[in-house]
């Protein structure tokens, strides 16, 4: 559903904007839905920026947007994870050389009922906790009760298994060759994975940052056992310390020219960077903004 | 003489749009049985290992190692409409009993018209009860981690499924000619024996078919079960336990997939198995029914 929010949006813009007198450059922009929020406050910040430039935003996964990017369907994808060895290839098989950009960060915060005692995590508890075969699955194992939690075990939220977040979060925590439990309750969106551990005392979930609300609580995550513990903030994934932060990407099919130079120029600027700051993620540098 | 006036246009057209509405049933269903078939026979084919689909619980298809075991997920369908079809087969045959020997006037009228309201509700807003009503209630009545399991789903199926099962019985009831009652009743049988000894007896392919038609209608079901059930693959040991049904594996997952791939035909493989298994079900009620006309 929520994807087609920004398409009736920008039907309207490009309707209400256009004025006929001059003709006005189109990009298209296609890809993550985790970077939609974004790419569409972008879209509609660049429009009071350069009025001559209409920016098409659509989600449909990062995947879909790599793949029209390579087609020369779409001028930009954005993508939650990094362009794949066989997804390089199969661009240049095309004769596009895809150019990365990082345009920020997401850090992917661990979320606990907010009665929830736990305070910090090591990342191998994580893992023992999601990962295949790993031994904690009460929360007596890692020596808390839970109020509210009367059977003590743990209940699992994770997501479905192609979205961005769900492979990320595997990389950076089971490892490459790693696997989830099974029996994880996989819920269809970020926003869901937080309803459900807000409502679920025995739940433990992950999700963007910008998803975090008031009534669940986000345990500091420290990469190793002697380790600072580091808790999820936009400064700590700005700054790298934060160990669960992913990058957030724009591919373009070679080195931007023209009106997608300028529009990757000014999202790459402060002013860019300030509309994703304000959005719940990191920007890719620390940014001063009012 | 025939003549190709107006009134010829419009009955060769009438008979024409008649017929294609006759028939379009069934190019409908041949369409997307060869639509389905054709995007899942690449991976029936190719890397289906039918052992694991159908024996192994590991549904991992987007793995370096991608695992394609479906057991959990036809676990998770058959336990959730199979405990729809405890709440709701004796809910909705007494429904139906009760409409059609029992209630009279008003009442009778007044029950018809809820009963096909409550067929009306969009399953949607039955997931969104489950979800946020049923889930923190069952988690307080009974002390259990979480109130989204087969428990769940499988009470918002069965009360999903009992109006078209109270419906298509009370058809069946109402079908039993009067006749039967009538010599019941003169050979002295009271209103419990005219029930079950003979309308019940005379009715009951209609309300076997009527049964049928509400696991089909369990099976099929998406959206409810997705938001109800937990989503989780697990073979349930209890009522508590999250359970993934295999429509709603299908509509969390092909949105994001890449158009042709393992992961996609995998998806169209359940799609397959779902599709054979609702036309027996249909078809199974079908012949039940038509076993009732020839009487």
């Amino acid at each position: 559903m929520k994807r087609f929010f920004p398409l009736v949006a920008l039907a309207v813009a490009a309707c209400g904007g256009s004025d006929g007198r001059n003709q006005r450059a189109v990009i298209q922009n296609k890809g993550s839905d985790t970077l939609l929020n974004v790419a569409q406050a972008w879209a509609e910040a660049y429009a009071t920026v350069n009025a001559d430039v209409a920016v098409a935003v659509t989600g449909g996964g990062s995947g879909t947007g790599i793949s029209a990017m390579i087609n020369g369907t779409v001028d930009v994808a954005n993508s939650s994870r990094k362009m794949r060895d066989s997804e390089i290839e199969a661009a240049r098989a095309n004769g596009v050389e895809p150019i990365e950009f990082i345009v920020g960060y997401d850090a992917l915060a661990v979320y606990l009922h907010e009665d929830n005692p736990i305070e910090a995590l090591t990342v191998d508890q994580v893992r023992a906790i999601y990962g295949e075969g790993g031994p904690v699955t009460k929360w007596s194992d890692l020596g808390v009760a839970v109020p509210g939690c009367g059977s003590d075990e743990i209940v699992l939220v994770s997501r479905q298994n192609n979205s961005g977040t769900y492979v990320y979060f595997k990389e950076a925590v089971l490892g490459d060759d790693g696997e989830y439990k099974l029996g994880s309750r996989d819920m269809h969106g970020s926003k869901d994975v937080v309803d459900l551990v807000e409502n679920t005392p025995c739940a433990i979930g992950y999700s963007g940052l910008a998803y975090a609300t008031e009534h669940v609580s986000m345990p500091c995550i420290s990469s190793e056992e002697d380790s600072d513990c580091v808790s999820p903030t936009i400064a700590t994934a700005v700054d790298g310390s934060y160990p669960i932060a992913r990058p957030l990407f724009m591919y373009t099919a070679g080195e931007p020219q023209g009106a997608v130079k300028d529009y990757m120029d000014w999202i790459l600027s402060p002013a860019g960077q300030c509309v994703i700051l304000e959005r719940g993620y990191a920007p890719y540098t620390e940014t001063e903004c009012t | 003489m025939d003549r190709r006036d107006l009134a010829w246009y419009v009955d060769k057209t009438a008979q024409w749009v008649i017929f294609a509405g006759g028939i379009s049933a069934i190019v409908f269903i041949v369409g997307i049985f060869i639509f389905i078939t054709k995007e899942g026979l690449d991976f029936v084919l190719g890397p289906l290992n039918l052992g694991e689909f159908f024996t192994s619980i590991a549904w991992r298809p987007t793995s370096n190692n991608p695992t394609y075991g479906a057991l959990a997920l036809i676990v998770g369908t058959a336990s959730v409409t199979g405990f729809a079809m405890l709440l709701s087969v004796p809910l909705s045959l007494g429904a139906a009993l009760f409409i059609a020997e029992f209630a009279t006037g008003k009442t009778r009228e007044v029950l018809k018209v809820l009963v096909e309201m409550l067929a009306a509700i969009p399953s949607v807003v039955w997931g969104f009860v489950g979800m946020s009503i049923m889930h923190p209630l069952i988690m307080r009545i009974f002390d259990v981690p979480l109130g989204l399991g087969v428990l769940n789903a499988g009470l918002i199926l069965g009360l999903m499924a009992a109006p078209i099962m109270t419906t298509i019985a009370e058809d069946a009831l109402k079908a039993v000619p009067d006749a039967y009652r009538e010599a019941a009743e003169a050979l002295g049988a009271t209103r419990w024996e005219v029930i079950f000894k003979v309308v019940i007896p005379a009715s009951r392919n209609g309300l076997l078919a009527a049964v049928l038609l509400g696991v089909g209608r369990g099976f099929g079901e998406t959206m409810a079960v997705l938001m109800a059930s937990g989503h989780a693959i697990n073979i349930p040991t209890s009522p508590f336990d999250s359970v993934r049904a295999l429509t709603a594996t299908i509509a969390s997952e092909l949105g994001d997939t890449v158009r042709g791939g393992d992961h996609w035909g995998s998806l169209f493989t359940l799609g397959i198995l779902l599709f054979v298994v609702t036309f027996v079900i249909n078809l199974t009620a079908d012949i039940v029914v038509r076993g009732i006309r020839k009487k």
